[in-house]
């Protein structure tokens, strides 16, 4: 009886051993660093918006307060999305017929709003409120990305969950003086940027951050265990965020 | 009657573990003609076609399923595990006959495991399968059944260790992996055989390629010795293993009938109990229609209706030390799971479950029972509805009235229950059509030790 399998199967049938694993690592990677990629987080993506409204311009050139336009951010879940009023409190006098202004205008006559496209969206089962992370301390640059430096609004974050529990479970590596929350040039502490706060000098954002945490009740709730806080995981239980 | 007791005594048995006047290649010649020269059967084209149906129900209650939602069951609240975890329970617990028989039954040099081992650790992967089905549909969504597995993923979270929900899954999927190993390493020679022995290239290239170059030196035989050694010692924790892990799923729980420590040991036993009333299930009709009787003599018979019988007692121990402890405890709330099994709305599935798990298989005490095939498959039909009832009860009957009275209820099953049930025996036994049709049923290798010619020793 003739041979059924060339010699070579042989080579190939050891080279499957170290090949399936391989396989398997490679497609596991492959796998997550798709799922990680701007393709499913749609980081850095400027999307199509009515009016092409530059932050950079606004924020950086103008020095216009992030709460000139979102005024609800400290106190609401919802930082708030201006009305067309706000607007043309400018633009009713300056660059009043700008061709690119024309829907402003247009939205500021008939009464209908502008339709922007949101860059920054949430899943519907995740709560998510800005006042108590605005209150806390939590910058606004530390989510939205350098905005004062975009001409175009894009999504600075991934937004997935694993990055909402890097920060929930060491709050102290981003934490900053509330004052502090919507300066967009703010540097955290170093040796030859130290950061006064309450009479304390501090060199390192760790202490910051430690400090802040205690100074803003970040992890405590109403309920306190014999060493004065509860633990870590208050702001890391499942319903904090899934309610 | 105490001289007459024979202590230490083993009779010598009287039927043979195989039929006289068989040669290595009669035996090699019968089990691979099934395979490659018979023409397939009439009978195997009917018995497939019904369960293929019985599939293509499945795949329908489970696509209704993905388009509804569990909703479409009776689970509600209070019985949020209905059908799905009763019917995963009991496929896992049949399952473990076949490891039994090829892992321990091997360790333990019990020959006559020999004939019925292939065909036993068969049905346990499918079992398995039809297992795992249940698990993986009742999380209510689907797609994300994965979540089940700790890997790394951008929510940077991982499983809850401390559920014995996930205990399940590591269980259940060693045990899959386990059996499968061992399955197709042990099918090793026989495909061998199979690639040498058929007719077509297709053929030769298609068992050629399973057999993993087989050519049986003697350094094969070594090593292969070897790996089936060592994996039946990997596979003999895993009998006593899975099913505890499974029984922890209600035993960590605190639900009156649910919370006991007997759990472990009996569930155990009454997955061998169940898992052997399986394989007479499928071995006897095999060995009708094939013309098996050398290989699978009335002794294998009796042997696993002994088992059945042993079994069979651990788990009325376990029904009657529930039933002692519900009084014995003094706890208010096993008092009443007790009474609620014999008076409640349910009542008459337990005593069906008495029946069949207990009075009915005490007649395998007579041996015309044990011996005679159509008695002893009627038996081991009751057994296994007796073994679906008993994880029913400790299911749904638990579940419907525990501590508050207010939120007591009722599960009636409704037709998609039935169909994703009945669908899963058709998918089990889909898959054991195709096996007895592809590959060799009975191990033409192991048989072929059993013959005399076989004891050659160089001492």
């Amino acid at each position: 009886m003739s041979q059924i399998f060339h010699r070579s199967t042989n080579t190939l049938a050891r080279a499957t051993i170290v090949g399936a694993v391989l396989l398997i690592v490679a497609l596991g990677w492959v796998v997550w660093r798709f799922q990680s990629s701007p393709y499913i987080t749609w980081q850095g993506v400027r999307k199509q918006q009515p009016v092409p409204f530059s932050h950079k311009h606004h924020v950086t050139g103008l020095g216009i307060d992030c709460r000139y336009c979102h005024t609800s951010v400290e106190v609401s879940s919802f930082a708030g999305i201006p009305p067309t009023k706000t607007c043309m409190n400018c633009h009713s006098q300056i660059w009043t017929n700008a061709a690119l202004l024309e829907p402003v205008r247009q939205s500021y006559r008939s009464g209908q709003s502008l339709e922007w496209t949101r860059v920054n969206q949430l899943p519907d089962f995740v709560y998510f409120n800005h006042s108590i992370h605005v209150n806390k301390g939590v910058g606004c640059n530390t989510c939205h990305g350098p905005v004062d430096d975009m001409p175009l609004m894009y999504q600075a974050a991934p937004l997935q969950m694993g990055w909402c529990l890097d920060c929930h479970r060491a709050p102290q590596k981003n934490l900053r003086p509330r004052e502090e929350v919507f300066n967009m040039r703010y540097q955290q502490p170093s040796s030859g940027n130290p950061v006064t706060l309450d009479g304390k000098t501090f060199t390192e954002q760790d202490a910051l951050g430690e400090y802040l945490i205690k100074k803003y009740n970040v992890r405590v709730h109403r309920i306190h265990t014999s060493d004065g806080q509860r633990s870590v995981s208050d702001i890391t239980a499942c319903t904090t965020c899934h309610r | 009657m105490e001289e007459q007791r024979k202590e230490l005594v083993v009779e010598a048995p009287k039927v043979p573990v195989m039929g006289p006047g068989h040669t290595f290649g009669t035996i090699t010649e019968k089990i691979s003609a099934i395979v490659l020269t018979r023409p397939t059967s009439k009978g195997w084209i009917f018995g497939f076609a019904i369960s293929f149906m019985g599939l293509m129900m499945l795949l329908a209650a489970l696509s209704y399923l993905f388009v509804k939602g569990v909703g479409i069951w009776g689970i509600n609240i209070p019985v949020g595990w209905g059908f799905a975890i009763v019917n995963f329970v009991w496929w896992i617990g049949i399952g473990h006959a076949g490891t039994l028989i090829s892992a321990i039954l091997l360790l333990l040099r019990q020959s006559w495991r020999n004939s019925i081992n292939r065909f036993a650790e068969a049905m346990t992967l499918f079992a398995v399968a039809c297992a795992g089905v249940f698990p993986a549909v009742h999380v209510g969504r689907p797609w994300l059944a994965y979540w089940l597995f700790p890997y790394p993923n951008t929510m940077n979270v991982w499983p809850q260790f401390r559920s014995p929900l996930m205990w399940d899954v590591f269980a259940v999927s060693t045990y899959a992996t386990i059996s499968a190993l061992f399955w197709a390493i042990g099918l090793v020679p026989d495909l061998a055989t199979l690639r040498d022995r058929a007719d077509s290239p297709w053929k030769r290239r298609i068992y050629g390629m399973f057999a993993l170059g087989w050519r049986g030196s003697a350094r094969h035989w070594h090593r292969y010795e070897t790996m089936y050694l060592l994996l039946a010692g990997l596979a003999t924790p895993l009998v006593l293993s899975v099913h505890t892990v499974v029984s922890f799923d209600f035993a960590i729980g605190i639900v009156p009938g649910w919370h006991t420590t007997i759990f472990p040991p009996y569930f155990v036993a009454g997955a061998i109990y169940s898992g052997f009333a399986m394989v007479l299930m499928l071995a006897i009709p095999i060995r009708k229609v094939y013309g098996l009787e050398d290989f699978i003599t009335d002794r294998h018979l009796e042997n696993s209706a002994k088992v059945m019988l042993a079994t069979g007692w651990i788990v009325a121990y376990g029904y009657g030390i529930e039933a002692f402890m519900g009084w014995y405890s003094g706890d208010r709330f096993d008092a009443f799971t007790l009474w609620n099994r014999l008076h409640g709305p349910y009542a008459f599935l337990y005593f069906s479950l008495l029946s069949c798990n207990i009075f009915i298989p005490q007649l395998l005490w007579i041996r015309k029972f044990r011996t005679n095939s159509i008695l002893l498959f009627l038996i081991s039909f009751v057994i296994l509805v007796g073994m679906w009832l008993e994880r029913f009860i400790i299911v749904v009957v638990s579940l419907h009235r525990d501590f508050l009275t207010s939120s007591w209820g009722m599960f009636y099953p409704t037709r998609w229950d039935f169909m994703t049930f009945f669908g899963t025996v058709g998918l089990f036994l889909t898959a054991f059509f195709l096996f007895i049709r592809v590959l060799p049923m009975i191990s033409i290798f192991e048989m072929r030790t059993l013959l005399p010619e076989a004891k050659v020793h160089a001492e």
